[in-house]
This record gives structure tokens, C-alpha cells and sequence, in this order.
């Protein structure tokens, strides 16, 4: 469902990925992990569309579209999903009413009717139970005063609502306690499908426990330098990533 | 700032009697332009008005020669010379203007599509010349019976004038006095019509009071003059312009609006504004130099003001409170949005001079392209007001950097029993908040009118319904194109 092929990707100026290469069939959930500065978060974006990355080189196919071409909003109508990083605040636009507006373009796009407040309003209650959330959270502001914990929750909430072909989870656990990183996963489970693909980029081998890939990467200095089961991560868990940016640099 | 002058009511008249203006026998044509005071006996003359109205507009015109006009605004636009203005027209024939929609500017048609407008609607916005039978004519018809039932005056202030002098003549100017600024001087001098609207003793007005159903509103936009008097325990509310984006052809819009709550009144204002702003560069768009003020003279009365303003090339308005009645309370809710190369100068004046009085002031100003937002806004606690309070909040919201917002609040408190409050807050949409939405699925467009509609949402929950929901469709269309 996704190929990504020697892609290169530049942002201010400097190139952060030099040629990587993934191909991921669907229901499969990747991790990919790797040091700071390796280039985790580009891919992330560049996947997603933001202009800040330039992508200088190389191929990105969804479902047999080029997905480079389209805009944010057309991959994320065409099923692509990012759980950012950094949840955005959007003081006094309620939770429910951004969700509403984005799931029915998203179902425009499906060529599905769109849903009325009380069947969207039944959806979300159903889904926010996954998430373990509370119902006061759909009346707030989006990520308005969230806490870390629950902005994080909130875009797998999202993402339970929006139901994407592939999601992207960009370094969900970070700045989760255990006991919130377990929610996190739960849902993240709840999500897992046979026709849904998945990306987890993480620093830490940690979110892993929680959430079980098929398929480990590591990526330094913007390549994937080594695939594997779920067993590579409890390797890298041992011996850090001091190895994987020597082998780079002797790569050279 | 200016402050408003302390409340003069106009002095009585010697002659008391229904009496009619002199008339001298012009044609149907507009007059020539300039302003002497023939043109303002004209004016008079024209409109059959009775003497003390003449008077009134006589004094007025004498007082304006010895005034200048106003520079402290942070608005800039080139001089207007006064004598060249008409001012006069009579109600316009069907050979001016457009003779159907295909002559009008196909931007302006294509933002009346998006803003959902009825085609008749439509017609009557751009100015097409339009046959004279109109559906609205029999709505208007019932409406009027309605609110006869009930004792409510609602009609021209041409018609108020010549049907309810009494009326006129005891609360013109008692609150907008004739002195009290350059532009509302000028209006009372040659106002050319409004509306007039008197609610009566413990009545509360059935359905909401909007031009749009007033016969003869067309074509009355320039100097235009509307006063409301809510007698005891009577409650209206009055909504005024429309959303759809009017063009005309007079540049100089100096409008007044006055208020009056008797004891345990209401009187709720709602404005939305959308005159012609010019084009992407700046040129042409409507001058808008409005004095709206409210009285509470009675206690317990309450004088509500919301306006979106997004219209017009400059907007220098105050939609004021004296706050007279003790416990009387003065509100004051604003969305202003400038775009392009629009200039706005807005803000409030609570005056509180009963006991107990209160004011809240909640102001949003949005400022995109080459925009200019400034908040001025002034809140007086006089020394009388024991236990006076103010909340005042204002926020602006930037996007793009090429645009300006701009804070002047004024306090002035001369009782120490009295408590007020300002917050202010200026932020920018980020790039990382749109992006957010579209990667959603939601476009840019849609992303920033959520952002901006998010923004306002204090002020459009204020705002009637039917009128909140025009409101924010309204921001998104002013806003297209302002985030590349």
C-alpha cells in the first residue's frame, strides 16, 4: 500500500533523508526507530505533507497514487493519518466540531453520505471509550489545556473516529507516564486491522512492548541501515544506537 | 479619544405645533453638490419635515462650519472635500444602476453565491433597479400589523418625523447630541433618512426588529440617522445591515444611532456590516464614520451592542454606553476583521454614572493582508458610580505579517468603591495550527475560518441565531485568499 523509494528530503536548507527505501503492505505495522537527528520526524512529515521538507529525490506511491503530488488535505482525505508529535491548540473550536468537519470530508471524499449530529455524537461516544475518555473533553477547545497525556490520547481518539488506511504515530509515547503510554496502546491496538497499515515512529523501545510491530527499521543519517522482526527493537533496547551510527559513518 | 458630551437634552421648542417646512419647488433630480444652508433647508423642504426639525439641522449645520474634523483615529485616507458631496438625492430611478445581475462585477456575484443569497436578494444588494413590487413588500405589510397590535412604532424616520413628532422631537439628539462630534454633526444636518423604532410601557417586542423588513429602507445608507426609544420594562431586539457585501456608489457613510432605555428596559443592538471594503489594492470601499451610543437613563436598564464588522475601506465606530440608571448595565461585543488594505478604529465607551452599574466589553479584532485593527476603547467611572464594575477583554489575531492590530484602552475611575477589569491577548494563526487541520482533511480556507470562528466565538454566541450563522460563513468568505 505504500512504497517509498530512494527518497530525499531537505528542510532549511540541509538534507535530513539520503535515499530511503520502504515498501509497506496493508495491515502491517512498521516501527521505526533511530537516534536523534536520524531523520524519524522528516519521514513522518514528508509522509504527511508539510511544505517546511522539500523532497528533492525519489518516489512515494499510496495505493497506487503519487502521493507526493497531493496536497495535506488530499492524503488525509485519502486515508492517511498522522498523530503529531506536538498536538496543535485551536482555542475555541470545540473538539466535536473539528472532528465533525474533518470526518464528513473525509467521507465526502469516500463518496459517503455525511453524518448528522446524532450519528456522528453516536460514533465519538462509542470510540471514546477506547480511549478511556472523558465526555466533558469532546465540549473543550481542541487540545486547548490539554495535558501531555491527554492531547496524545486525543489523536488516537481522532484517529479511532477518522479510521485511516495509515496512520502514522509520530513519537506518541514521548512525555507519557507508563500508566498513559498503556492507554496510548490500548487504543492504538483497538486500531489494528487488516486493512489498516500503521507507522511508529519512536526513539524508545519502550512503546513497543505496548504496541507489537511485524517489522523494525532502523534509520540513520536518512537511510533505513537495517529491517527486522519485532526482536531487532529488544537488541536495540541492549546496545543503544551507538553501533547503527558507526556503521553509517563506515559506510562512507 | 472623545468622550461623549454629558447628556444635553434638546432644548424645547418654542413651537410645539405639527408644522410643515417651508417649501420651495425643485425638481426630483439630486440637488447640486456642496453644503450651504440652502442645501439643509432643501434637504428639509424635500423631506416636508416640520419646523423644529429644520431648526434642529439648521443649528446642527451652523454648529459643524466651526468644527474640523477629527485626526486622532489611527485610520489614513486622503482629504475628503465636503463640497463636493451630494447631499441629497431622490429615491433613485430604475435608469441608474446595473438593469440586471449580468452588469454587476461577477466577483461580488460569486461571493453572494457562496454567502447563499436569495436571487431577488441579490438584486436588490447590487443595486439592480428592480420592479416595484417585491415579495418582501407583503411581509413587510403583515409585519407592520403585528406590531401595531402590540403599540410598537417601527417605520422611516422620514414617516416618524412627520407622524410622531412627539416623539422625535423629545428624544432626537438627547442622545448623539448635535454638538457632539464632526461626523454626527454632519449627519444631523443632513441625516437623509433611518429608522425609527418605540417599543411602549411593559411591551416586549414579539420578533426581532431588522431593516430588512422596513419598506423605503433602499438607498438610505449614506447619512443615515436611526433612533430607538424602549419605554419602561420594554425589551426589543434590533439587527441591523446584512451580511451580503453592499455596494454603493457614496463614499462617505456618517450614520447615527441612538438609544434610549427607560427604568427596567432592554434594548439589544446587533450589527453585521459588510460595505464594499475596495478592491485587493485598496481602491475605492466605503468611509464609515459611525457614532452609535446607547442611554440606560432608567434603572435597571440594559443597552446590549454586538457588531461583526467586515466590511468598508475604514470603520471609525464607538458603540457606547451611559450608564445613568443605577444597576443599569452596558454591553459591548465586536468582531472586527480587516483584510487587505482595510483600516479599522473601533472600540466602545462605557460611561457609568448610576450606582451599581455594570459593563462587560468584549472585543476580537482580526487583522489580515495589509490590514490595520485598532481597539479604542474608553471606560469613565464617574465619581457618583459606588460599586460600579467593568470587565473588559480584547484580543487580536494575526494572520500574515504584513498587517497591524493595535490596542488604546482609556480608564479613567473617580470611585474608589468601583472594580474593573482589562485582559488583552494578541496571537497569530500558525502555520502549525493549519496545517494541523488540513492534515484532518479539512483545506486552508476551511482551517482558517475555523481558527478565526473560534476566535469570535464569544461574541457570535451574542448574536441572534439565524444571524451568528451568516456571521461566520461571512468571516470565511472575507477572509478567502488571505493565507497563501
Amino acid at each position: 500500500m505504500l512504497e517509498i523509494r530512494n527518497l530525499h528530503a531537505r528542510v532549511a536548507g540541509r538534507e535530513i533523508l539520503k535515499g530511503l527505501d520502504l515498501t509497506i503492505n496493508t495491515g502491517e505495522v512498521h516501527a521505526i526507530m533511530g537516534p536523534n537527528g536520524s531523520g524519524k520526524s522528516t519521514l513522518a512529515q514528508v509522509l504527511s505533507g508539510r511544505d517546511l521538507y522539500q523532497v528533492t529525490e525519489g518516489t512515494v506511491t499510496f495505493d497506487g497514487k503519487d502521493l507526493l503530488e497531493m496536497s495535506p488535505e488530499d492524503r488525509a482525505r485519502e486515508g492517511v493519518f498522522m498523530a503529531f508529535q506536538y498536538p496543535v491548540e485551536i482555542p475555541g473550536v470545540s473538539n466535536l466540531y473539528f472532528l465533525k468537519a474533518a470526518l464528513n470530508t473525509i467521507r465526502k471524499n469516500r463518496d459517503l453520505p455525511e453524518l448528522d449530529a446524532m450519528d456522528f455524537l453516536a460514533l465519538v461516544k462509542e470510540r471514546m471509550k477506547l480511549m478511556d475518555m472523558d465526555q466533558a473533553m469532546l465540549n473543550r477547545a481542541v487540545n486547548a489545556g490539554f495535558s501531555g497525556g491527554e492531547k496524545k490520547r486525543n489523536e488516537i481518539f481522532q484517529m479511532a473516529v477518522l479510521e485511516p488506511k495509515l496512520a502514522i504515530l509520530d513519537e506518541t509515547d514521548s512525555g507519557l507516564d507508563i500508566d498513559a503510554l498503556k492507554i496510548v496502546a490500548n487504543g492504538v491496538n483497538a486500531l489494528r486491522s487488516p486493512e489498516r497499515s500503521m507507522i511508529v515512529v519512536t526513539h524508545y523501545q519502550r512503546l513497543l512492548n505496548y504496541i507489537v510491530p511485524d517489522f523494525v527499521h532502523v534509520l540513520s543519517e536518512g537511510r533505513i541501515v537495517k529491517s527486522g522482526g519485532k526482536e531487532l527493537a529488544l537488541e536495540l533496547e541492549e546496545s543503544g544506537y551507538v553501533g547503527y551510527e558507526t556503521e553509517t559513518a563506515n559506510a562512507r | 479619544m472623545e468622550m461623549p458630551t454629558e447628556v444635553d437634552t434638546i432644548e424645547s421648542l418654542a413651537s410645539r405645533e405639527y408644522q410643515w417646512g417651508f417649501v420651495t419647488n425643485i425638481g426630483e433630480d439630486s440637488i447640486p453638490a456642496g453644503l450651504n444652508e440652502d442645501i439643509v433647508r432643501i434637504i428639509s423642504a424635500k423631506k416636508q419635515e416640520p419646523a423644529f426639525m429644520l431648526e434642529w439641522r439648521l443649528r446642527a449645520f451652523r454648529h459643524w462650519q466651526t468644527m474640523t474634523e477629527p485626526t486622532w483615529a489611527n485610520v489614513h485616507y486622503p482629504t475628503i472635500d465636503y463640497q463636493s458631496i451630494v447631499y441629497y438625492s431622490a429615491p433613485k430611478s430604475k435608469s441608474d444602476g446595473p438593469k440586471s445581475l449580468d452588469e454587476v462585477d461577477p466577483e461580488l456575484l460569486k461571493t453572494y453565491d457562496k454567502l447563499g443569497i436569495p436571487l431577488r436578494e441579490r438584486e436588490l444588494l447590487a443595486g439592480v433597479a428592480v420592479d416595484a413590487v417585491f415579495d418582501s413588500v407583503s411581509v413587510a405589510t403583515t409585519f407592520k400589523a403585528k406590531l401595531a397590535e402590540e403599540g410598537i412604532v417601527f417605520c422611516s424616520f422620514s414617516e416618524a418625523v412627520r407622524e410622531f413628532p412627539e416623539l422625535v422631537q423629545k428624544y432626537l439628539g438627547s442622545v448623539v447630541p448635535y454638538t457632539d462630534n464632526f461626523f454626527a454633526t454632519l449627519n444631523s444636518a443632513v441625516f437623509s433618512d433611518g429608522s425609527f423604532c418605540y417599543i411602549p410601557k411593559g411591551v416586549r417586542c414579539p420578533m426581532e426588529l431588522s431593516t430588512y423588513f422596513r419598506i423605503n429602507a433602499a438607498n438610505t445608507g449614506q447619512f443615515e440617522r436611526t433612533l430607538i426609544v424602549a419605554d419602561e420594562g420594554a425589551y426589543v431586539s434590533y439587527l441591523e445591515g446584512c451580511t451580503a457585501p453592499m455596494r454603493d456608489t457614496n463614499q462617505l457613510h456618517a450614520a447615527v444611532v441612538e438609544l434610549v432605555a427607560l427604568d427596567n428596559a432592554q434594548i439589544k443592538y446587533s450589527t453585521v456590516q459588510n460595505w464594499y471594503p475596495g478592491d485587493k489594492e485598496g481602491k475605492g470601499g466605503i468611509y464609515n464614520f459611525v457614532t452609535k451610543r446607547g442611554k440606560c437613563l432608567g434603572v435597571n436598564s440594559k443597552i446590549s451592542w454586538t457588531q461583526v464588522e467586515t466590511g468598508s475601506a475604514i470603520t471609525w465606530k464607538y458603540p457606547s454606553c451611559l450608564l445613568m440608571g443605577d444597576n443599569s448595565v452596558g454591553e459591548f461585543y465586536s468582531v472586527a476583521l480587516t483584510n487587505n488594505y482595510q483600516q479599522a478604529d473601533t472600540g466602545t465607551k462605557m460611561i457609568h454614572i448610576g450606582k451599581n452599574t455594570r459593563s462587560t466589553i468584549v472585543s476580537k479584532g482580526i487583522s489580515a493582508g495589509h490590514g490595520q485593527n485598532t481597539y479604542r476603547g474608553a471606560v469613565k467611572i464617574l465619581k457618583g458610580a459606588s460599586g460600579a464594575r467593568n470587565y473588559s477583554q480584547c484580543d487580536s489575531l494575526l494572520l500574515g505579517d504584513k498587517c497591524g492590530a493595535h490596542t488604546f484602552p482609556y480608564l479613567e475611575v473617580k470611585n474608589t468603591s468601583s472594580q474593573v477589569e482589562h485582559e488583552a491577548s494578541t496571537s497569530k494563526i500558525g502555520e502549525d495550527q493549519i496545517f494541523y487541520c488540513r492534515q484532518r482533511g479539512l483545506s486552508t480556507e476551511d482551517a482558517v475560518s475555523m481558527i478565526v470562528n473560534g476566535f469570535c466565538k464569544e461574541v457570535f454566541r451574542e448574536l441572534p441565531m439565524e444571524f451568528a450563522v451568516e456571521a461566520q460563513k461571512l468571516l470565511g468568505v472575507s477572509l478567502e485568499g488571505s493565507v497563501g
